[in-house]
């Protein structure tokens, strides 16, 4: 393994300082903790990049008195895919969730610190989350489409946001979206049949279709294809390919070969903390933290 | 849709123009939004309102009945009256006229009173009952004979109407029930202190009655005890019966289910069809005595059963297949088992929803007006076989009385029947609080 | 008198059996060689004892009245059985009543006197035989029993099958109750049509169920066209609904979706009250309070409106009814899967979309059986209507008059002291027909709806 310095650019202003310590001497505890398999204190290898589409700073996420997320900073890039792993229960969906404010549906869930979405401040008491979500779009472990037609599904998120004038614009914004999620096809003989109608993997198409006709900046997929079939799950990670061109995925994954296929960089949760983020390939071929390596090479979790 | 330079991000792009059109829909949605919640809030509110303003509405006329007026007379108990032949015996003192006694008093106190609408109407101040009660003091203590004493005799109930301030003194004389004079004379009374209001005892141990200062609801509560007797006493057992036999023994098949939908079904009958079954089966066919609270009983009980069974089919499903299968891990038979273990644990469910079912029967009216209890029972029923009434029905038999004093009763009946209600329910909560477990 | 006795033996029965089994178990070596516990014999004793004696007397004393009035019609003076069936009805009461000690009606004629005391005789040598009948079946219960005692008898497994067999016949008291049901309705209801034809009564226009005063004179002169009840029912029912569904699938929706929880944990018990007020108390509201209050307000701006308006008694009950279509909403409401809400909200829609988009129509087969029944129960309630609708069938759909429902005639045509067999009477039981038929119907539907909606989310 080799021993690099740990050091990171130090985005302006808002990082975490070590305390009180120089950074060679960050270095060297970083170092060691790294061989120790302790959880560090600050995240190995690289939370930044040069051109995100969402800042988070400082993150931290309680359960009530439970806390969940522990101080977490990372940067999204833009038009890529970060996939986030880690074993069960080490907060991978919860910060998901943090990242279109889908915990504010949970009661007793509490979000401190900073995430920006293209500089603004999304957690700002002002700001509007309706046109948050249609920015930020998501897709959910089980498909859940709407009980309606296939066409309603699609439909339903830009006529509730006035995005298309007449129904011409409206069914072309349904045409589209279905293509681009690769369903045009197999549905365009049955755009009034319901959507529950369909096999899983379509239905997960539809749903990410869905989330495409509001044209958002990023979608986020939780475990998308945890409940689908090998063949379906292929042509998810297929279009997962396709989409990264116009939009940027955060996708949280049970599956390290999945999120090998499938993302450019690759984040990893453990307990909370966020151990270890890097290019994929790095984290897969050349781990640095011993928990990384430790979770990659399936000694547990 | 292009590609090419209009990918995500970025100023002029496609998700810029999709920003702008969603702020754009966003102040008629948000106004859309607190429109909607705005009338959920105000449906809440009105069934909240409707409930305080029936509540309202009942105990504002109703709690005056809980007081009753009393006139206090000097009586001179004229031997001429009682006995003008000078016996004593019990037949002579139980015939006399007591009522020109009252007479007298009341026109020693208003000389200018003369001519016999006048002594009419001096009577109708006081109760139909008042020369009973000179009577009974009479025969329990003939040495009253010849003196004078002040008694307190009960008011007609024209004049506690006038003391409860229900009697509009604005409204032209000949629309009212008392008379300018009889206004006049209660007023005298009232001032030198002869009249005083006292706790109404009557309304609550006497029975129906012609009279409204002389009716209670003693005879409607025990008609509606010795109802409620039987119906719990029938339907417990074969509502449990049915519910442990229906969840632990029956076998899957077309006949358990013809029952389970008859039972859901019979649950949803509306009650007035349970009286025609009484009607026709109880009365005609098995020549059962009408009115009675057997009768009455037998059809609430098949009202109340449904409930009963549904409710302890709950409670039992509730308790975990665990227990049961270390019983007869234990080799206890299917019966001890369910007799043993199960039921027990479900107990409390099962006693929750036979006390609601209950409060249920307690409140039903309709099918007992068919079994015949509508008759003018005066009588405080001794048994399960005497003719007798139940106090719902008391509620809408004194709800067509035109005297103004049966509404402030029947409004009173109301109160105590709600009452009865409120604490049935709150035992059943108190029940399940203490008893609920959590598996 | 009897049934105590009966009780007695069993008990009785009871305790000998059991000795006798721990006697014989003695005798084998102990109480473990018995397959059973000593009082489960006890009890099987018990169950032979009292069980077919028990059978025996319901049986006799549920037929005794009836063979009694035929056996002392039979013996009437021929002149008394010439007369018309409901004349001879009537001397059956006048005997009944004199044998209670009752008043009777008019004079006591000899002939009414001498079947009196025949009835009398009868039933006192009727007792007798009664009562020996019954202690033989006891003591040849006993008997056999005692035999039977053994060690190897599996006394255990019959007493459970006796119990099992209980049970049984407690769980189809509900089907007997149905069959009786409707058995005595339509009984009655077919008597009632061959006086007046079913199709004048399903579309007759006109409702005044006079009959002749004299029981002589054949068919009565009064009409019996029941539309104008059926059309009343509705108006009520329809004004009922107008209110509560509106107000109760709201609240639903606002409790479910909207309220913090401690609004929630306040409203929904309250609300529960107004489902737990007995309906005559509503029934008096309507009339003392609001039909004034309704005829007031009219008379104020002009309007002339009926003091037993069908808007006063619609409005109570639509009140009534507020907070059962509240809660069988808000049960429907609640199956939705999260995971919709999920979606919808993930998307960026406000809450009321998601609620009046996505939710509702989800629930829509739910809610809409729960309207169903609560408009069956709107159809067959009764005091409130009673208290505060009229008599008069009028044929209206104007809220503002006053008409009469099928419950409301039911009431008014079997309360008080009549002749069981007229078609006045009879009519009330064609009535009760059509209710429970219309009723049912309405519960079958919404009962399937309901069901097959649970079923699709669970």
């Amino acid at each position: 393994m080799e021993t690099s310095t740990m050091t990171r650019e130090e985005p302006p202003s808002t990082d975490r300082q070590p305390t009180g310590k120089t950074t060679r001497e960050a270095a060297s505890v970083a170092m060691s903790e790294a061989r120790s398999g302790e959880i560090p204190e600050t995240t190995v290898g690289d939370i930044s990049h040069p051109d995100p589409v969402m800042t988070c700073r400082g993150v931290n996420v309680f359960y009530g008195d439970k806390q969940a997320i522990f101080d977490v900073d990372l940067d999204i890039g833009r038009n890529q895919v970060i996939s986030m792993i880690g074993p069960s229960g080490c907060g991978k969906s919860t910060f998901l969730r943090c990242l279109n404010r889908m915990n504010d549906t949970i009661d007793i869930c509490r979000v401190k610190g900073n995430i920006a979405l293209d500089g603004t401040d999304i957690y700002d008491p002002d700001l509007d989350v309706v046109p948050l979500r249609a920015r930020v779009g998501m897709v959910f472990q089980k498909p859940n489409p709407f009980p309606k037609t296939i066409y309603e599904n699609i439909a339903y998120g830009p006529r509730i946001h006035g995005l298309a004038r007449d129904k011409v614009e409206l069914d072309e914004i349904v045409h589209t979206s279905l293509e681009k999620a690769g369903l045009l096809k197999e549905v365009k003989d049955r755009m009034d049949q319901p959507g529950t109608g369909l096999s899983g993997g379509q239905q997960q198409r539809l749903c990410i279709a869905r989330a495409i006709a509001v044209s958002p900046e990023v979608i986020l997929m939780d475990e998308p294809c945890s409940a689908l079939d090998p063949i379906a799950t292929a042509r998810i990670e297929d279009l997962i390919d396709e989409l990264k061109e116009n939009y940027t995925i955060c996708i949280v994954t049970h599956s390290m070969q999945q999120a090998a296929r499938v993302s450019q960089r690759t984040a990893y949760f453990h307990l909370g903390y966020l151990v270890e983020v890097d290019e994929t390939d790095k984290i897969f071929t050349n781990p640095t933290h011993k928990l990384t390596e430790d979770y990659i090479t399936g000694r547990f979790g | 849709m292009s590609s090419g330079s209009e990918k995500s991000g970025g100023p002029g792009t496609l998700v810029e123009q999709t920003t702008a059109k969603v702020n754009a829909s966003l102040p008629k949605r948000y106004r859309a939004e607190r429109r909607f919640r705005i009338y959920g809030l105000l449906s809440v509110m009105l069934g909240l309102f409707f409930l305080a303003f029936l509540l309202f509405d009942i105990v504002s006329k109703g709690y005056t009945a809980f007081q009753q007026t009393y006139v206090e007379l000097d009586i001179y108990f004229d031997p001429e009256v009682i006995t003008p032949d000078g016996s004593l015996d019990p037949e002579t003192l139980r015939r006399a006229n007591y009522n020109a006694l009252i007479r007298e008093s009341l026109m020693y106190l208003f000389p200018g009173a003369s001519g016999r609408s006048d002594r009419r109407a001096l009577g109708a101040l006081v109760s139909n009952s008042a020369p009973f009660k000179l009577q009974q003091m009479v025969m329990d203590k003939p040495g009253l004979i010849g003196q004078t004493a002040r008694v307190t005799l009960l008011a007609s109930d024209d004049s506690d109407m006038l003391m409860k301030g229900k009697i509009s003194r604005s409204v032209p004389e000949s629309e009212r029930r008392l008379s300018d004079m009889q206004i006049a004379w209660l007023d005298t009374l009232e001032d030198r202190g002869r009249v005083e209001k006292k706790f109404n005892t009557t309304f609550f141990s006497h029975g129906d009655s012609r009279d409204p200062e002389l009716a209670g609801i003693w005879g409607a509560m025990k008609g509606s005890f010795y109802m409620l007797v039987v119906t719990l006493a029938l339907s417990f057992p074969i509502g449990i019966g049915a519910a442990v036999y229906l969840e632990e023994f029956a076998p899957k098949n077309r006949f358990t289910d013809l029952i389970e939908i008859n039972i859901n079904n019979l649950a949803a009958v509306p009650s007035i069809v349970f009286g025609l079954l009484g009607l026709a089966v109880f009365l005609q066919f098995f020549g059962l005595p009408r009115s009675a609270p057997l009768v009455g009983g037998l059809v609430l009980t098949l009202m109340t059963l449904p409930t009963i069974i549904i409710s302890s089919r709950a409670a039992l499903k509730s308790v975990p297949p665990s227990i049961r299968e270390a019983a007869l891990g234990m080799g206890a038979s299917k019966i001890q088992t369910t007799f043993h273990h199960v039921v027990p644990l479900a107990m409390p469910g099962m006693l929750t929803g036979t006390i609601i079912g209950m409060a249920q029967a307690l409140g039903e009216t309709a099918p007992l007006l068919m079994i015949g209890m509508v008759a003018f029972v005066v009588d405080v029923p001794q048994g399960f076989f005497d003719p007798a009434t139940a106090l719902p029905v008391q509620i809408f038999l004194w709800a067509d009385a035109p005297e103004r004093a049966f509404v402030e009763r029947t409004s009173a009946a109301i109160m105590v029947l709600l009452g009865f209600l409120v604490l049935m329910n709150l035992f059943a909560i108190y029940l399940r609080r203490k008893f609920e477990r959590r598996w | 008198m009897l049934l105590l006795i009966l009780g007695l033996l069993s008990a009785a029965g009871f305790m000998l059996g059991r000795r006798r089994a721990l006697s014989v178990a003695n005798a084998h070596g102990g109480v473990r060689s018995l397959h059973s516990l000593p009082g489960h014999y006890g009890l099987y004793t018990a169950i032979w004892v009292g069980l077919p004696a028990l059978l025996l007397l319901l049986l006799w004393k549920s037929l005794e009245p009836t063979i009694l009035t035929e056996m002392v019609v039979r013996d009437l003076p021929p002149e008394v059985l010439e007369l018309p069936p409901e004349r001879v009805g009537l001397i059956m009461n006048d005997v009944k009543n004199l044998v209670a000690g009752n008043i009777v009606s008019g004079e006591i004629s000899p002939e009414i006197r001498f079947a009196a005391d025949h009835w009398e005789a009868l039933e006192r040598g009727f007792r007798w035989i009664r009562t020996a009948i019954i202690a033989a079946l006891a003591a040849l219960g006993f008997a056999w029993a005692w035999r039977l005692i053994s060690p190897g008898l599996r006394a255990r497994n019959r007493v459970e099958g006796v119990l099992r067999w209980l049970l049984i016949g407690c769980s189809t008291i509900a089907i007997f109750t149905t069959v009786g049901i409707v058995l005595s309705v339509l009984f009655e209801s077919i008597r009632f049509f061959r006086a007046v034809p079913i199709t004048e009564f399903l579309f007759g226009l006109e409702w005044s169920p006079q009959i002749a005063l004299r029981a002589d004179q054949v068919g009565g002169s009064g009409a019996f066209g029941a539309v104008p009840l059926f059309t009343g029912t509705l108006l009520i029912a329809g004004i009922a609904m107008v209110v509560a569904a509106p107000i109760g699938l709201m609240t639903a929706i606002y409790l479910a979706e909207y309220a913090p929880r401690r609004v929630r944990t306040v409203a929904k018990p309250l609300l529960e009250i107004l489902a737990g007020i007995p309906t005559v108390v509503y029934g008096f509201f309507a009339a003392l309070t609001v039909a004034p209050m309704i005829r007031n307000f009219g008379e104020s701006i002009g309007l002339a409106v009926a003091s037993e308006s069908a808007l006063a008694a619609g409005l109570v009950m639509g009140v009534m009814i507020i907070p059962f279509v509240s809660s069988l909403s808000d049960d429907v409401i609640n199956a939705v899967p999260q995971a919709m809400r999920d979606g919808a909200y993930a998307l960026g829609a406000t809450k009321s979309e998601t609620t009046r988009q996505v939710i509702i129509p989800a629930a829509l087969p739910g809610i809409v059986g729960g309207l169903l029944l609560a408009t069956s129960r709107a159809i067959g309630e009764t005091m409130i209507v009673v208290m505060a609708a009229g008599l008069a069938a009028n044929l209206t759909a104007n809220p503002l008059e006053a008409v009469t429902t099928v419950t409301v005639q039911i009431v008014t045509l079997l309360v008080g002291d009549q002749e069981f067999d007229t078609p006045k009477t009879l009519a009330a039981f064609a009535l009760g027909l059509v209710l429970f038929v219309v009723t049912l119907i309405l519960n079958v539907i919404a009962l399937q709806v309901v069901k097959r909606y649970r079923e699709q989310y669970e």
